[in-house]
């Protein structure tokens, strides 16, 4: 299968057979992270928003690969302040480098500038819009920890009205035959038009306020963040801040397959006691960042 | 207005009316202003006539709009059917309807209408917006760049 050149905007854009593809190459980075396939490679990465996450993932995983890194971490240290366009700054960039990775605080903005760029452009994240190597990894994550992708039961929790995460793996997932059980804050629950795209699959899915109502059934639990801002009334946050907290002794009745995802950053939803849990699975969940990015970066640059 | 109103056989001798030209038909009556501005019609220079509210058995309350001596492109008709999906044109020579056609909504509609999103890239840079039709009825577009679905009342046209 060929990748290269190809620009990674949205997850959407690729094929089951061309996820499955870059999920069986991160298996392959997994076992080498360090080779010199990128020797005399450069790497834009363009950080419109800061992310010192994501970019820190995306620079380790250019670094193993023996390439060069350039870029900014921050607009305020770009031209950007001094009010250029972002076709400009693409425009100048993509002469510079052989690949761009950014994240833009608009949505749309890495559609927009592939449309620019001559050379490939990965979105590392576009306002509330798309993150799809975050969903690749989290994909990576369910393969390695379940074995498989298909048939699986996925909890979801949090916020899953804004949250970017859930909606691209929902999308992502339902290639594979998932059941979804959605727990959230009645103002934060899934948006319809994803209910509808399950309805039309002719996948089942569950809703519910309470985090104890499927935990048992789950072979996934993906926790998000709930945050203050997203509730019109700050009361109905207060009301419900404490509900959606996952603790150790919820576990105790869950599938022994089972593995919790978040992510990240967390800030209280999953208790610190759950981190030396045999379920938690968010820190290992990261580091497969790191390969599936490397499998992204080396299929678009055509060097695998 | 009222004067295309008088009765049956008027309205029927003001269609008639055109030499040359068309008429768009079935338009509904709340979106007969925004089909206007999609065509620019407050540009054209020839005789334009519209009427509303006119009785329809199909629709109730239906709007026309009669242009004299303009025959309009295909894909500038079909600009129409995001708020007038089931409007039809009559293309007139010679006073007589020489072709009835529908209006078809396209697959991707470009430059018309804005993002409802106000983070979207395209209303911050100079972008033409481009969408993919999902549904015909009602009309549910997906914005190519930032993704988000829209629907009917979000329509801003540009």
């Amino acid at each position: 299968m060929n990748l290269k050149n190809r620009n990674f905007v949205s997850i959407n854009d690729f094929t089951r057979e061309e996820q499955l593809y870059i999920l069986s190459l991160a298996q392959e980075f997994e076992k080498q992270p360090v080779r010199n396939i990128l020797e005399s490679r450069v790497v834009a990465t363009l950080f419109f928003e800061p992310s010192t996450r994501t970019r820190l993932s995306f620079e380790s995983a250019v670094s193993h690969l023996g390439g060069k890194i350039i870029g900014f971490s921050d607009a305020s240290s770009s031209s950007i302040s001094k009010g250029e366009t972002l076709k400009d700054t693409i425009k100048i960039v993509s002469n510079y480098c052989d690949l761009i990775v950014m994240r833009h605080y608009l949505e749309g903005a890495a559609r927009y500038a592939s449309e620019i760029s001559v050379v490939p452009i990965i979105n590392a994240g576009d306002g509330a819009n798309q993150h799809p190597t975050q969903t690749m990894l989290d994909m990576y994550s369910i393969y390695k920890t379940q074995g498989t992708l298909e048939n699986l039961k996925i909890l979801m929790v949090g916020d899953l009205k804004y949250g970017r995460t859930v909606h691209s793996l929902l999308m992502a997932m339902s290639q594979f035959k998932t059941t979804f059980f959605f727990v959230s804050p009645r103002e934060l629950m899934m948006p319809e038009e994803y209910k509808l795209h399950l309805q039309k699959l002719n996948l089942s899915y569950y809703e519910h306020t309470d985090l104890n109502e499927f935990i048992n059934e789950a072979d996934i639990i993906y926790m998000t963040r709930v945050q203050k801002e997203r509730f019109s009334d700050p009361l109905e946050y207060e009301k419900t801040k404490n509900v959606y907290i996952l603790r150790s002794e919820m576990l105790k009745n869950t599938k022994p397959n089972m593995r919790i995802l978040h992510p990240l950053p967390r800030v209280n939803e999953i208790d610190v006691e759950v981190d030396e849990h045999e379920k938690a699975y968010y820190f290992a969940q990261a580091q497969n960042g790191l390969y599936v990015r490397q499998a992204i970066i080396a299929s678009v640059l055509g060097v695998i | 207005m009222s004067s295309c109103h008088l009765g049956k056989d008027k309205t029927q001798l003001q269609v008639n009316a055109i030499q040359e030209g068309t008429v768009i038909d079935h338009i509904p009556p709340q979106n007969l202003f925004k089909v206007i501005s999609i065509l620019n019609l407050q540009k054209i220079e020839t005789q334009v006539t519209f009427g509303t509210n006119f009785d329809s058995k199909r629709m109730g309350k239906k709007a026309l709009i009669k242009i004299e001596g303009v025959f309009f492109k295909q894909e500038e008709i079909n600009k129409i059917a995001l708020v007038a999906p089931s409007a039809k044109l009559n293309i007139i020579k010679n006073y007589e309807v020489i072709q009835k056609l529908p209006v078809s909504l396209p697959d991707k509609v470009s430059g018309i209408i804005k993002c409802y999103n106000p983070n979207c890239i395209t209303n911050h840079e100079k972008v033409t917006t481009q969408f993919y039709v999902l549904e015909n009825q009602p009309v549910m577009l997906k914005c190519h760049f930032c993704e988000k679905v829209m629907t009917e009342e979000h329509f801003v046209f540009i």
